[in-house]
């Protein structure tokens, strides 16, 4: 193998920005896992374990890792603390020394720690001839553990009908690397034999199992070098050697120019004039409205009758599709004017409230300017028109009471036409309904007899 | 009537371009000319910008961040989970899973609710009908459950209107509506079936007419691709806010395009966003393994939702219907639940045996439906047993 003996520091992980999208969780498991192997600061017992004839050199059982965890990240159940040692197992820096499959278990199963030199922050990609080196490297040595498993003696296979060509090359490297292993020290190819087994087994996986080298392909653009031909784990160089077809040009990044920074201090000094509230009061508010809402919230309190999903009863929904409101909805109209303007049936309510005083014009102008903003482009200058006509123009039928300044500004916009024209004007209107009819709609018999569920609701 | 001052107009050569014009007094250097407007306005503009440098702005940059910084941490005056340790604690959760979704044969990358509550699009299936789409990243509902859109890789994103004929081909029917120069993130429609409000990787958002496929605005300002975004709740804004991998979370008016709040606190990409339900405030989830709360009216982060034990980043949050949790799909399978007044985790899901990539509360709150890479998507619900 191409690398040095014993404990070798992983390549200049830099910026934990740089390279792979995964670096910031790498770089996170790295510090768990060296103070895990620091025997100074109360890491894992890392020991050789007498087995038949033979030694079990640098293992630590499952359990010892499932404790550390717990005491060393604060975790309370150890159910969370086994899916996180599995996960960084997964990810391949841990790995039961008996099996390809990475996992974590909390009993004596025996794990040893991944060489910083496999370590996935050095952005291993492997190619098929490095894992067919590997594969072929494997049958030419005559020990049991290192017999392939059923699935790796498939995937030979196929290199081999893949790789004809240049098989002859492919197995020249194997019997390369068994010369130089045979060199190094028994133990030391015990450990380095399931290092590199471990290696491949997250960038092979056993079929089924989670490949976590896949990466978002959102961020897969961000990987430094798209151009350099990826490196071999055992130091073949290659013409052949393909581009990774993840790796697509990066956009060349925009440098920040004058202008940018000149916008930038036009917000800054934007912000710092805004009008901010207290947290304390910022935190009154939430505190409210979260307490305000919690009895309608079903994942909190069980909903009346039942919760769909639960029960499998729809009655809940063909409930709120009735025209009938219960009394815990028309309870909500009072919280806001926006509840009861969201609301189809509050809204229906209010309406007639407003006919009754015949004041309807303003909802009725509230709710077509809403409309016209949903309006497809080619529709909204009829509409605009509309609705001056009918709520805004000299003797409109519908005429809603403006101030001249609001006007003033409403009938420069109607010239454009576009879909804010009105945008000042139902701002104004809002805020009257709210203070207004809104609030004596509240006081009203009507509503009132409502939310006491004395009468039913008004229909047409 | 209000005062008038009168200007005495001289006549002459500017003494700059020579041109016959209206003149006016200009000093320079403690040397009166005589300039036509036209060149006076180019002087007052020319004149700020003398002696500044791109270090300089930089500088001056700098230094309004900080008096922002303090002008903020003047009205810090308490944590929301100190103001909340009076509220009753909320009991044990037993979420239970209700519906697996399973025989996508793909990741699943995004989720939408239809507005009836009950149906679900998500990138490789709505109902039993199969989206013509390959390499989906986002997807959404029109509101009135007609139609759909989606998009990806092919920078697009394109509405397909619904239909239950099985025999009618979804992809005939598509429209191409809105063009990015890079992949489409994240896309939602407004409150109407006619506009589209979509996310990029090329850095941008921008607002679609449906029908037309005319840009009718667009948002610059984040310095890398823009994950996510999510509409204000209100019936009458025109707000939302986007998240991007330059780690800002930006609110923006949809009428004028402008950027009017931003938030930098994040370590790495903002993967999803998510308004309060009262509209006054938002969460963010992101590759450095936290959730944060950002408040509006206070102008600053109010909470942050994060265990040593969580390493890995949160790809998608929303709220329950009160606000009062908060559920996070991560990358490392689970979801976790949090208490967000007072801060702590309230629960821990697993089931998903890859990456959570998606995550929605349904619309009235009833159940919640989370999408992984493992080709599943879970609808689970919530018992709670009170504290006794």
């Amino acid at each position: 193998m191409a690398q040095g003996s014993g404990d070798q520091r992983a390549v200049g992980i830099a910026d934990p920005e740089e390279s792979s999208p995964n670096m910031i969780v790498y770089c996170k498991i790295e510090d768990i896992i060296t103070k895990m192997q620091d025997d100074k600061t109360g890491g894992v017992p890392i020991r050789t374990v007498k087995s038949f004839l033979s030694k079990i050199p640098s293992v630590v059982t499952g359990t010892d890792i499932v404790q550390w965890l717990m005491k060393n990240l604060s975790i309370e159940d150890p159910v969370e603390a086994i899916h996180l040692g599995s996960l960084i197992a997964a990810q391949g820096y841990i790995f039961p020394i008996s099996d390809h499959v990475l996992t974590m278990k909390d009993d004596g199963t025996f794990y040893r720690f991944q060489a910083p030199y496999f370590w996935p922050s050095n952005c291993w990609e492997p190619e098929n001839t490095d894992y067919a080196i590997y594969l072929c490297k494997r049958t030419m040595q005559n020990k049991a553990r290192l017999e392939l498993a059923d699935y790796e003696a498939e995937n030979l296979a196929r290199l081999q009908r893949a790789f004809a060509r240049k098989w002859e090359f492919i197995f020249m490297q194997a019997e390369a690397q068994v010369k130089i292993d045979r060199k190094k020290d028994k133990t030391e190819r015990k450990i380095l034999d399931s290092q590199e087994r471990a290696f491949w087994d997250v960038h092979r996986p056993v079929p089924g199992c989670v490949n976590t080298t896949e990466m978002d392909i959102r961020k897969c653009r961000r990987l430094k070098n798209p151009q350099k031909v990826k490196k071999s784990v055992y130091g073949v160089t290659e013409e052949s050697q393909s581009q990774s077809p993840v790796h697509v040009l990066s956009q060349p990044i925009r440098k920040t120019t004058k202008e940018d920074i000149r916008k930038q201090i036009t917000f800054l000094n934007a912000q710092i004039d805004r009008h901010c509230l207290k947290m304390s009061k910022v935190a009154e508010s939430l505190i409210a409205y979260t307490e305000q809402y919690m009895e309608y919230d079903p994942l909190i309190t069980p909903a009346e009758p039942s919760n769909p999903w639960i029960s499998d009863d729809v009655a809940l929904w063909d409930i709120e599709m009735s025209k009938e409101p219960s009394q815990q909805r028309v309870k909500r109209w009072g919280f806001s004017f926006d509840e009861i303007l969201k609301d189809q049936v509050g809204r229906d309510q209010f309406l007639r409230f407003l006919e009754s005083e015949f004041s309807s014009e303003n909802l009725r102008f509230w709710l077509a300017v809403q409309d016209l903003k949903k309006q497809p482009l080619q529709d909204v200058a009829r509409r605009v028109e509309e609705i001056w006509q009918e709520f805004l123009a000299p003797g409109a039928p519908s005429a809603i009471n403006l101030d001249s300044h609001s006007y003033e500004i409403t009938s420069q916009n109607v010239k454009d036409g576009g879909r804010y024209t009105f945008e000042d004007a139902q701002e104004h209107i809002y805020k009257l309904m709210k203070s207004d009819s809104y609030a004596r709609f509240l006081r009203s018999n009507a509503y009132q007899d409502l939310l006491l569920a004395k009468k039913k609701v008004w229909l047409l | 009537m209000c005062d008038q001052t009168f200007l005495v107009n001289v006549f002459g050569s500017c003494d700059k371009c020579f041109k016959q014009r209206a003149l006016r007094p200009v000093f320079k250097k403690s040397q009166q000319l005589s300039y036509c407007s036209t060149c006076a306005e180019i002087m007052a503009t020319e004149g700020l910008h003398e002696n500044e440098t791109l270090a300089s702005l930089k500088s001056e940059a700098e230094s309004l961040k900080g008096k922002l910084e303090e002008e903020r941490a003047k009205l810090h005056d308490v944590e929301l989970h100190q103001v909340a340790e009076r509220v009753e604690a909320l009991g044990q959760f037993v979420m239970k899973t209700r519906r697996t979704l399973k025989g996508h044969g793909n990741k699943v990358l995004c989720m939408d609710w239809c507005k009836d509550k009950r149906r679900i699009v998500s990138s490789s299936q709505e109902h039993a009908v199969t989206m013509p789409c390959t390499w989906v990243m986002a997807c959404a509902y029109a509101p009135s459950g007609c139609a759909i859109a989606c998009g990806g890789l092919d920078n697009k994103c394109s509405v397909y209107p619904l239909t239950f004929d099985k025999n009618e081909n979804m992809a005939a029917k598509k429209k191409s509506v809105a063009m990015h120069t890079n992949y489409l993130s994240a896309c939602s429609f407004t409150n109407s079936d006619m506009q589209i409000l979509t996310a990029s990787g090329d850095g941008t958002c921008a607002l679609w007419d449906v029908e037309s496929g005319q840009l009718l605005q667009s948002f610059h300002g984040h310095g890398a691709d823009v994950l996510c975004l999510d509409l204000a709740p209100s019936e009458t804004g025109n707000t939302f806010v986007s998240g991007g991998c330059d780690k800002k979370a930006m609110v923006w008016d949809m009428r004028s395009g402008q950027c009017v709040q931003a938030f930098e606190t994040h370590e790495s990409d903002i993967n999803s966003v998510r308004y309060y339900p009262s509209g006054d405030a938002f969460a963010s989830g992101s590759d450095d393994a936290t959730c944060r709360l950002y408040d509006l009216r206070a102008d600053r982060e109010v909470a942050i939702y994060s265990k040593e034990s969580i390493i890995f980043g949160a790809s998608s949050v929303d709220f329950s219907l009160s606000g009062r949790l908060l559920f996070a799909g991560y990358n490392d399978y689970t979801i976790n639940v949090w208490d967000v007044l007072k801060g702590s985790r309230v629960s821990i899901l697993f089931g998903h045996e890859n990456r959570v990539s998606t995550l929605r509360v349904s619309p009235d709150g009833t159940a919640f439906c989370s999408g992984s890479w493992d080709h599943t998507l879970r609808v689970r619900d919530a018992f709670l047993f009170s504290c006794v």
